[in-house]
């Protein structure tokens, strides 16, 4: 018992290193905030758009989402981070992230909020239309809040699964949590930072999935 | 110029010409004539497949006509230039399956084109709006939304988001096929009490009942075409056509 | 754009990585092969503890599966492989990447299958019991094969998550295909390696993503 808390628990080791890691916190926080707001309102906007019909235009927006959904975002991540230098591009390990989970999160969303969009009966539009709305104030008014609203929770459950993949910033560097923690373990070579970390992820992402499943049996009532 | 005598002298409403379309193959509507004077309510009668509803969704371009030409108080309603929106604003439309907006509240239903197309400020058009909940009964309703009020309701509140654009024509899409027995009634009353106020209506729909008590004129359609048309009494009393005929006789009993 | 052709698309250095690469692909097969039946029977079998009518174990249930959702899965991969040598107990890679990914995969799969289980009118279960089916005879011929039909667009689609995820073993240098791309990359200084590697994610991927985006709306309409 004693070995045990001294492996994962040990007080000296957590003390040293607990600020490092709670900077690493605000990191992973901060970049998760920015990649959902930009990522959900990247994705909405391309569903948007796909809703015009202009055909080369959704070829293109369909074939990036399927490429984001299909590749492994760490794959994407080396590739930037490794292969953008060769070409005189330097960008910090941080931005790196920032953008490739922004570009997954935003092709996912265009998928999520496309369905939703395509889900809205046939008849809001005429409704709408039926007023002297146009296509763009009918999509804006009348279709997005409706499409949004049926697409919450699975937006919601990717947005989370896509926010936990900040951890993979370690891989390059990024001093998130867990590259904090990291970090520390091999300077202590002891386990203690990254039960740490993993006590600091489920602190901030287990009230969220708890959130998420909430929100499921909110919106699975009928009439909502 | 008295009223009267402006009324003599204004173009109809709604004049429509030689309406044809087609969906596919299928020719539902084979060339429609039809004139809609100021204040006249025309009821629409046929059996399903008619082309009741295409006609009418012509009429504000919700599906566009393959040939023949429309016009609003004298304006062109079909052609490239038309600007369909500001068109469409003055031609009320209200559908079989009601189509209220169900993120928003009633009076926000009511609301939403007068903000987006008229362009008012939200006080202003909030008025206006409680004006129009308040001419089909559910002012009382304002906050309420879609989801929490009877299929009568709705309807109603439909009829208030037509009418609170003060339009030149209200347009009716079978407006109570989609309601229980009960609440048709409340719908009807609406109508009717427009029709007194003086609306110009064209009203698709199977209620004889209100045809006889309401409309100026019937119109009785078939295969795509206008087959017959009369007052109230000529088509329900005297039809001449034997189309119409036989489908008055399988309704008889009914409504 | 000659900078972009030498740096990316190379193909002499793609064609010297293939080897490696095709050998990584192996590995990362292999690893689908072990966790996503892994998952799947960890899943279900969750997912049934979940729906238990038993309060404490469909709890105790619940709180597991949300407890490996909220962590990510490279910090229970590294937890496990970094950390737990620390107690003594040394894992190969492999193992840990089984362990871990059997973890996380088990939770996401047990929350599809809990809907699809929940999907199933109750009136089904009665049916079945009322022509004198056991308890177990009920799940297995007439539940469980409705409720997988329901949820079939969700398990695809994290089965793609899955084999996405078997990229994150290269973190504990299990020698799967982005490990090995990584490697010839960092020998050669150019980043076509990585892109043959994603090249070939994609050509297992794509098809299967267009698959799952049909199945939705055919299930949606």
């Amino acid at each position: 018992m004693e070995a045990f808390l001294d492996t994962f628990f040990n007080g000296a080791v957590l003390a040293r290193y607990a600020p490092s890691i709670l900077q690493g916190v605000w990191v992973t926080v901060l970049l998760s905030v920015l990649i959902v707001v930009s990522g959900i309102v990247g994705g909405a906007a391309l569903a948007c758009l796909r809703a015009y019909r202009i055909r080369p235009l959704s070829a293109l927006i369909v074939i990036y989402a399927d490429m984001f959904r299909a590749l492994p975002p760490l794959v994407l991540i080396l590739l930037v981070f490794f292969g953008l230098p060769n070409l005189g591009i330097l960008l910090s390990s941080s931005t790196v992230l920032y953008l490739i989970l922004t570009l997954v999160l935003a092709a996912f969303a265009e998928e999520i909020v496309w369905a939703g969009i395509t889900a809205v009966p046939k008849g809001q539009w005429e409704a709408s239309r039926s007023t002297g709305l146009g296509f763009t104030q009918t999509l804006i008014w009348v279709i997005l809040p409706q499409a949004v609203r049926l697409v919450i929770p699975p937006l919601t459950n990717r947005a989370i699964a896509i926010t936990k993949m900040t951890a993979l910033g370690m891989v390059i560097g990024v001093p998130d949590i867990l590259g904090q923690a990291t970090t520390a373990q091999s300077f202590s070579a002891n386990a203690s930072p990254l039960m740490l970390a993993a006590i600091a992820y489920v602190l901030l992402f287990l009230p969220l999935v708890i959130f998420s499943r909430w929100l499921e049996t909110r919106f699975a009532a009928p009439g909502v | 110029m008295t009223q009267a005598a402006q009324e003599a002298v204004a173009p109809p409403t709604l004049v429509v010409r030689g309406l044809r379309k087609s969906f596919g193959s299928e020719e539902v509507l084979q060339g429609i004539d039809l004139t809609v004077a100021r204040r006249e309510l025309v009821f629409v009668l046929g059996p399903s497949g008619s082309g009741k509803s295409t006609m009418l969704r012509c009429c504000n371009r919700l599906e566009e006509p393959d040939a023949g030409e429309i016009t609003l108080e004298g304006d062109p309603v079909t052609g490239p230039k038309v600007d369909v929106n500001q068109l469409r604003r003055r031609m009320g439309m209200v559908f079989q399956a009601f189509n209220l907006y169900p993120h928003l509240s009633a009076l926000s239903n009511v609301t939403l084109a007068l903000r987006k197309v008229r362009g008012l400020p939200r006080p202003e058009a909030e008025a206006m709006g409680l004006t129009a909940l308040d001419r089909v009964g559910l002012k009382a309703k304002a906050a309420s939304y879609p989801a929490h009020l009877s299929g009568g309701q709705q309807q109603r509140v439909a009829i208030a988001r037509a009418l609170a654009l003060e339009p030149s024509v209200m347009l009716f899409d079978e407006p109570t096929s989609a309601l229980d027995p009960e609440l048709v009634g409340d719908v009807l009353a609406v109508m009717q009490d427009m029709k007194a106020q003086g609306m110009t209506m064209l009203v698709v729909s199977h209620e004889m009942k209100f045809a006889r008590d309401a409309a100026d004129r019937v119109i009785f359609m078939d295969a795509g075409r206008i087959v017959e048309q009369g007052t109230p009494e000529q088509i329900f009393e005297t039809p001449h056509h034997e189309r119409t005929q036989t489908f008055l006789a399988r309704f008889s009993g009914r409504g | 754009m000659e900078a972009i052709l030498t740096q990316f698309f190379n193909v002499e250095i793609m064609v010297k990585a293939l080897p490696l690469v095709l050998q990584g692909l192996g590995i990362t097969l292999l690893i689908c092969v072990v966790v996503i039946p892994l998952g799947l029977v960890g899943g279900l079998l969750a997912a049934l503890a979940a729906v238990s009518r038993n309060r404490a174990v469909r709890w105790s249930a619940i709180a597991l599966v949300d407890l490996f959702r909220a962590v990510p899965p490279l910090v229970l991969l590294i937890f496990i492989y970094a950390g737990l040598p620390f107690a003594g107990l040394s894992l190969s890679p492999f193992a840990a990447v089984a362990i871990g990914f059997f973890l996380n995969n088990s939770a996401y799969f047990a929350e599809i299958f809990r809907a699809g289980l929940l999907s199933v009118h109750k009136g089904q279960a009665e049916a079945a019991r009322s022509t004198g089916l056991t308890q177990n005879q009920t799940l297995i011929h007439v539940v469980l094969p409705q409720a997988t039909r329901n949820v079939l667009p969700d398990l695809m689609s994290n089965v793609v998550e899955v084999i996405k995820l078997t990229s994150l073993a290269s973190v504990v240098s299990l020698g799967e295909m982005l490990h090995a791309a990584g490697l010839v990359r960092s020998l050669t200084y150019n980043a076509s390696p990585l892109v043959l590697a994603a090249g070939i994610y994609l050509a297992m991927l794509w098809p299967l993503v267009r698959l799952i985006s049909r199945f939705e709306r055919r299930i949606a309409s």
